[in-house]
């Protein structure tokens, strides 16, 4: 349940703020953080803000996230094509 | 350098269920040289819930409209589940978010609505900010079953009862985002046994690990933070301000530990009109555990679930027995998802 992606604040309104990852937006409660503004990096638990991260370290936390998710890309483009190349199409 | 550092064999446990599936997902149990035993503890809030409180959340369908997280669904209770009921014909809502339970609330003023607060320290906070919109915006028809639990009284109690051994606790990172550091100091230091809370992504777990394995290697028992990314020693101080307004400590039962002392939350006299229970009268249940099921002596770390004789056979993530098979974040889902292949191919 504990997403540990950092989310970037796109605007507040009052409570509540729009927040961006990998092009989409959703909307979540900012009534748990010190002065949110936009460009602000987040982590969000159940629809709520619960601590800010220092840019830097989240956009780094991104980037690590960004190449794990290619690494695990490659290994399972790689097991398919093994896969396929075995001539188990039923197994994909 | 684990290797290196430790001199005798060294068992760790996870407290939180994000980390125990981190650990099976990426495969760190088999990285780890045989002296160093990782445990997966009380750490899945959908697993600790015990049985009077999920049968509390299925007779609350014949009064309200339940809003709960999805992993609740399918836990059985004595003798129906929330999706059994929904399937004949209750009015259950799976939601994202407490905001979301509280805006069916708002669009259906005619109709009671309870939300099924179950979670650690993380999502407190949230509850307790939807109470309190709740009072101020003057909500008659809002509603929840406290069922929070919380986590260092947890690791004291699995210490003090003494079953299993513990060297060293990889700390959950949100939990700790909320509370700090303070909190685990009584297990560093009464206990002596270290803490390091730890963030989610494979290379904080493993940098968690070394830096627990160095203190046990230079015999210190200290609460560090490996996830200084996201925690400061003190907290979040607005969540914990909102959590002290709308809640008092109280003991509480947990699954297969039993009552342990200030372990929960209950809502301040201020606020008990919220309470689901006391609004329905809700009546304390039998409580009956699924025959066989083993989840107890496993959120203890007593037994993993191949000790179980339901695990994989009658109890499986289709047709779950205990919550530890029915949440994604329960040890028996983890165990059975990612390590019961490997076990037959390995040598």
């Amino acid at each position: 349940v504990c997403l540990a992606i950092p989310m970037k604040i796109t605007a507040v309104h009052g409570d509540m703020a729009d927040v961006e990852l990998g092009g989409v937006t959703r909307k979540v409660s900012v009534k748990l953080v010190s002065n949110p503004k936009p460009g602000m990096y987040i982590i969000a638990h159940a629809g709520f803000a619960i601590e800010v991260m220092h840019e830097d370290e989240a956009l780094e936390t991104l980037k690590l996230l960004e190449e794990l998710s290619e690494i695990s890309d490659g290994i399972s483009k790689q097991e398919a094509n093994a896969k396929n190349s075995e001539g188990d199409p039923g197994r994909a | 350098v684990i290797r290196e550092e430790l001199d005798r064999p060294a068992r760790l446990m996870e407290v939180c269920g994000t980390h125990t599936v981190a650990i099976f997902r990426n495969g760190l149990r088999d990285m780890l040289p045989p002296e160093l035993k990782l445990l997966s503890g009380p750490g899945c809030p959908v697993c600790v819930t015990p049985q009077d409180e999920i049968d509390k959340a299925i007779e609350l369908t014949g009064h309200a409209i339940v809003a709960t997280f999805g992993d609740m669904m399918k836990v059985p209770g004595s003798r129906s589940s929330l999706e059994k009921e929904k399937a004949s014909g209750a009015d259950v809502r799976v939601v994202y978010s407490v905001l979301d339970a509280l805006d069916v609330a708002r669009k259906n003023p005619d109709r009671q609505v309870a939300f099924i607060a179950v979670g650690f320290e993380t999502t407190a906070p949230s509850i307790a900010v939807a109470v309190q919109m709740t009072a101020a915006e003057r909500l008659d028809n809002f509603t929840i079953l406290p069922c929070h639990k919380l986590v260092p009284p947890a690791m004291t109690a699995l210490l003090s009862a003494g079953e299993v051994e513990v060297d060293g606790f990889i700390c959950p990172g949100h939990v700790s985002a909320i509370i700090g550091s303070r909190p685990y100091e009584p297990v560093a230091k009464k206990f002596k046994t270290p803490c390091v809370i730890t963030g989610f992504e494979p290379v904080d777990i493993m940098q968690g690990i070394e830096m627990l394995v160095r203190q046990i290697a230079e015999r210190r028992s200290e609460v560090e933070i490996q996830y200084t990314r996201v925690v400061r020693p003190g907290g979040n101080p607005a969540a914990l301000r909102a959590m002290k307004e709308t809640f008092e400590v109280g003991d509480a039962r947990w699954r297969g530990i039993g009552v342990i002392p200030k372990s929960g939350l209950r809502l301040r006299r201020s606020y008990a009109r919220f309470d689901a229970v006391s609004r329905f009268a809700l009546k304390p249940g039998s409580a009956k555990e699924p025959a066989g099921c083993r989840c107890g002596d496993i959120l203890r770390a007593v037994k993993t679930p191949e000790d179980c004789r339901l695990f994989g056979k009658r109890c499986t993530p289709e047709n779950p027995v205990g919550p530890c098979m029915v949440s994604t974040e329960g040890t028996c889902a983890a165990h059975y998802k990612y390590a019961r292949l490997p076990k037959f191919t390995r040598k």
